[in-house]
């Protein structure tokens, strides 16, 4: 049974993805994990059972980043609902504090290209839904 | 030169403007719908209605051949990806975005955006050296407070009236760099004489600037 590696996971964003992931990953006891978010509603989305710790802050200033220790972060997670708003932390995590995997909710592909050279992730939501649902349709 | 203005509101009335009468070519993009009337009723430009950070908005404005983009929304992420899309997707250089957080400066500077200018910033620095020092005539911050630029005006009674600059003993971190005398300008050289009611700009550390002062009038205040 493979160890799995404990990962120091930041998520940005505690809505319906960000705090389902925050879920998610913080089953399992072999994970770190920050979640934060503007709104302290938000948070009400996490299990009783979630281990992690909880900042209520606006992600786009540097000094909350900071208290997040996102330099020591091995995944940062952006997951708002304003493209934009994923955008630029993502680049922050990657280009500024060096954080070695970055993946960002992306709604509007033709955003990719800004992404592009810098490798981050990106996951488009509606995208991914479509390409469930026409593989639901199409299989016989 | 052709250059685009995104988001933004009043100011960019007053842009719009004083780039026309400079001849630039000129296209405003903003996703307030009266403004564009405003707009595009006060001059003749093109102005798109949109959302300024979706490239295929920004393509049919026809940024391609632009030469410049100026981001003016209130957010910062959305003005700094509309600097990025500019420059990553189209390869326009002559990016300009305005930031509401101080520390984006930096940041924005570090993911591209060419120039980049804090509001805020400006504001309190000012506010901050008029706090300092009155009776400075227009202080002004210059490579992120790193020179100050200082408009002194000498009267009569003042020790430098009359003398040469080679003459002053100027601290060593400061320069006269012009003297407005009658709406003229003059290019301070060493021996340049200091006369009454001349305004001095001076450009020098802002450590030295209350000693700069008193060097001038004797005094401080």
């Amino acid at each position: 049974m493979l160890n799995k590696t404990e990962k120091y996971v930041v998520i940005v964003g505690c809505g319906r993805l960000g705090g389902h992931l925050a879920n998610m990953l913080g089953e399992g006891k072999n994970n770190s994990i920050v979640v934060i978010d503007k709104n302290e509603e938000a948070f009400e989305r996490l299990n009783a059972s979630f281990s992690g710790f909880t900042i209520e802050a606006n992600a786009l200033e540097i000094e909350v980043l900071k208290q997040a220790k996102i330099a020591s972060a091995d995944v940062v997670v952006t997951t708002t609902n304003n493209d934009n708003v994923n955008i630029m932390v993502a680049q922050i995590a990657k280009s500024i504090f060096g954080v070695n995997q970055v993946i960002a909710r992306l709604t509007d592909p033709s955003k990719e290209k800004v992404y592009s050279e810098l490798n981050i992730e990106t996951i488009s939501p509606t995208e991914l839904s479509a390409i469930e649902f026409q593989r639901i349709i199409l299989r016989n | 030169m052709k250059i685009f203005i995104v988001g933004g509101s009043k100011e960019v009335y007053f842009l719009a403007k004083a780039f026309i009468s400079r001849g630039y070519d000129l296209t405003i993009v903003n996703e307030n719908e009266e403004f564009c009337k405003k707009i595009s009723r006060a001059f003749k430009v093109t102005v798109v209605k949109g959302d300024g950070s979706k490239p295929y908005m920004l393509e049919d404005a026809g940024i391609a051949d632009a030469d410049m983009v100026i981001a003016l929304t209130e957010n910062d992420p959305d003005n700094l990806v509309i600097c990025q899309i500019a420059e990553k997707i189209y390869g326009i250089k002559k990016t300009f975005a305005v930031v509401n957080d101080p520390d984006n400066i930096e940041i924005f500077k570090q993911l591209g955006v060419d120039t980049v200018i804090s509001t805020t910033y400006i504001i309190s620095s000012l506010i901050e050296h008029r706090a300092i020092v009155d009776d400075i005539q227009n202080l002004m911050p210059i490579a992120e407070d790193k020179i100050a630029l200082m408009e002194v005006d000498v009267a009569a009674g003042h020790p430098v009236t009359g003398k040469e600059i080679h003459e002053i003993d100027f601290p060593i971190d400061a320069i006269v760099s012009c003297i407005v005398r009658d709406q003229d300008v003059i290019i301070a050289k060493g021996n340049t004489k200091i006369m009454d009611k001349d305004r001095l700009v001076i450009m020098s550390k802002p450590k030295v600037q209350a000693e700069v002062l008193k060097c001038i009038r004797g005094r401080v205040d």
